[in-house]
């Protein structure tokens, strides 16, 4: 089990913002990790990559718990934050060298190539990350997820700012990099999830409002689109 | 970028004190001794380590790049002390070109070479500690803020207080039994500065080093951001 996530709890103050959430991710499919703003989806990513302690609960992640051998976790961890924060005055390929140094990539040098193609990189691989647009940037930020060809990717929001042709050639990487790896990754664009996912979380308010398969879902909610599944279960106005 | 500026201000101030301003320059002063270079440079470094130290830890909490660090398989005194040693080496580097100071004073003596060779080691030597320790208050006040600015005036107070802050406070009529002087840098800077490297000095200064930086890796472990 690549991803076992065991009620986990996040509380910010007097804030809930994760509720014992428990869920599994499995080896060779892509998860979904689905809700409205401010549920829980970032956080619940923070956490399982060791960049802020959850107040209760466990997770494992790649086989190791997220508590005791974070090191181990991160090791193993391609993770995208949604803000894809970005050190703007390194190249490139000076950036992605660093990361590469940081996991002891062997062979960094042919590797940073090889992601540099993947990511589709190529024509803006010699600039500043700063001169980059939007969706290059985004780029950048998943090539140095993938660099380490880890286990386990955890993609927040890994297409947003890219355009429509982008999307395409980012959303095959993802469906080819999950053959073999676990993927979970959050958007907001229903397609997309049509378009990549094999199972689907769904959360709203700190809980889980559904966890399926993408197809059990739908069988469940007798053939509606995945739009009017999502609003039904984490809309406001239903109780 | 803000290396190059600040190693260039040290530099040309330091030699606007030490060959140009009549108080202070060794031409006027007739010995041949860098007595004022080595008084002189803790009031520069005062100022300009803060200035080198103010972005490493506020700006990568600031534009969230920290998080690019922390979700990486480094611990939290890898991240710190790559910090404190990227810093470090800036002051190393804008130490080395005064040693061309040396060599001007010494060849400028008479007869030629009448130099204080060991007080100069000595000397420069306390100077990289006093640098050193100055670094690690420096990037402990980039850790507690996200602001610069802050960063930069909470690190140079505290460099202030502990070079010759408390030196000033144990003349204090109350405070004067008490000995405070000896948590200061500026007894221990002098001391080294005499020639004779006491492993009590070298202890002070790197317990000091020591004390910051578990501070900074305390607030960094922390992750209230």
């Amino acid at each position: 089990m690549s991803i076992s996530v065991n009620g986990l709890t996040k509380i910010y103050g007097s804030q809930k913002a994760v509720n014992g959430i428990s869920f599994t991710a499995k080896p060779g499919r892509v998860l979904g990790f689905l809700g409205p703003n401010g549920a829980g989806k970032s956080t619940t990513m923070k956490m399982l990559t060791g960049f802020i302690p959850q107040t209760s609960g466990n997770a494992s992640v790649a086989g190791f718990d997220i508590t005791g051998q974070s090191l181990e976790v991160r090791k193993s961890v391609g993770y995208l934050p949604e803000t894809n924060p970005q050190y703007l005055d390194m190249y490139v390929k000076e950036s992605l060298a660093f990361i590469a140094d940081v996991h002891r990539v062997p062979d960094a040098k042919k590797r940073i190539e090889e992601v540099i193609e993947q990511t589709g990189l190529t024509p803006e691989q010699h600039k500043k990350i700063g001169q980059l647009s939007k969706g290059y940037r985004q780029r950048v930020g998943l090539a140095q997820a993938i660099i380490h060809d880890p286990q386990v990717l955890i993609l927040d929001e890994p297409t947003s700012g890219l355009d429509p042709n982008q999307l395409v050639g980012i959303r095959q990487l993802i469906r080819e990099l999950g053959k073999t790896k676990t993927i979970i990754l959050s958007t907001h664009i229903m397609q997309e999830v049509e378009a990549v996912c094999d199972d689907v979380v769904i959360i709203s308010k700190g809980n889980i409002v559904a966890d399926d398969t993408l197809a059990g879902l739908r069988e469940k909610h007798q053939g509606k689109s995945l739009e009017s599944i999502f609003i039904e279960l984490t809309s406001p106005l239903t109780p | 970028m803000v290396a190059y500026v600040t190693i260039g201000v040290f530099l040309l101030v330091l030699g606007l004190f030490l060959w140009v301003f009549p108080e202070s320059s060794i031409l006027e002063y007739g010995y041949a001794g860098l007595d004022s270079l080595f008084s002189t440079a803790p009031y520069l470094f005062m100022f300009l380590i803060p200035a080198i130290t103010m972005r490493s830890l506020a700006e990568e909490r600031k534009e969230g790049t920290f998080e690019l660090l922390a979700t990486r398989p480094l611990t939290d005194w890898q991240i710190v002390l790559g910090k404190y040693l990227a810093c470090l080496l800036i002051v190393l580097f804008a130490l080395l070109p005064t040693l061309v100071y040396y060599y001007s004073v010494s060849a400028l003596g008479l007869p030629q070479g009448n130099i204080d060779t060991g007080a100069v080691i000595g000397s420069y030597i306390g100077l990289f500690l006093l640098g050193g320790a100055f670094v690690s208050i420096g990037l402990f006040a980039s850790s507690v803020t996200d602001n610069q600015i802050i960063a930069f005036t909470i690190a140079v107070f505290l460099c202030f207080v502990a070079y010759s802050g408390l030196d000033s406070a144990s003349t204090l009529l109350s405070l004067q039994n008490l000995g405070i002087q000896r948590f200061g840098i500026n007894e221990h800077y002098q001391s080294i500065s005499r020639g004779v490297l006491d492993t009590r000095d070298l202890l002070y200064f790197l317990s000091f080093i020591g004390l910051f930086l578990a501070f900074t890796k305390t607030i960094v472990g922390g992750r209230k951001w």
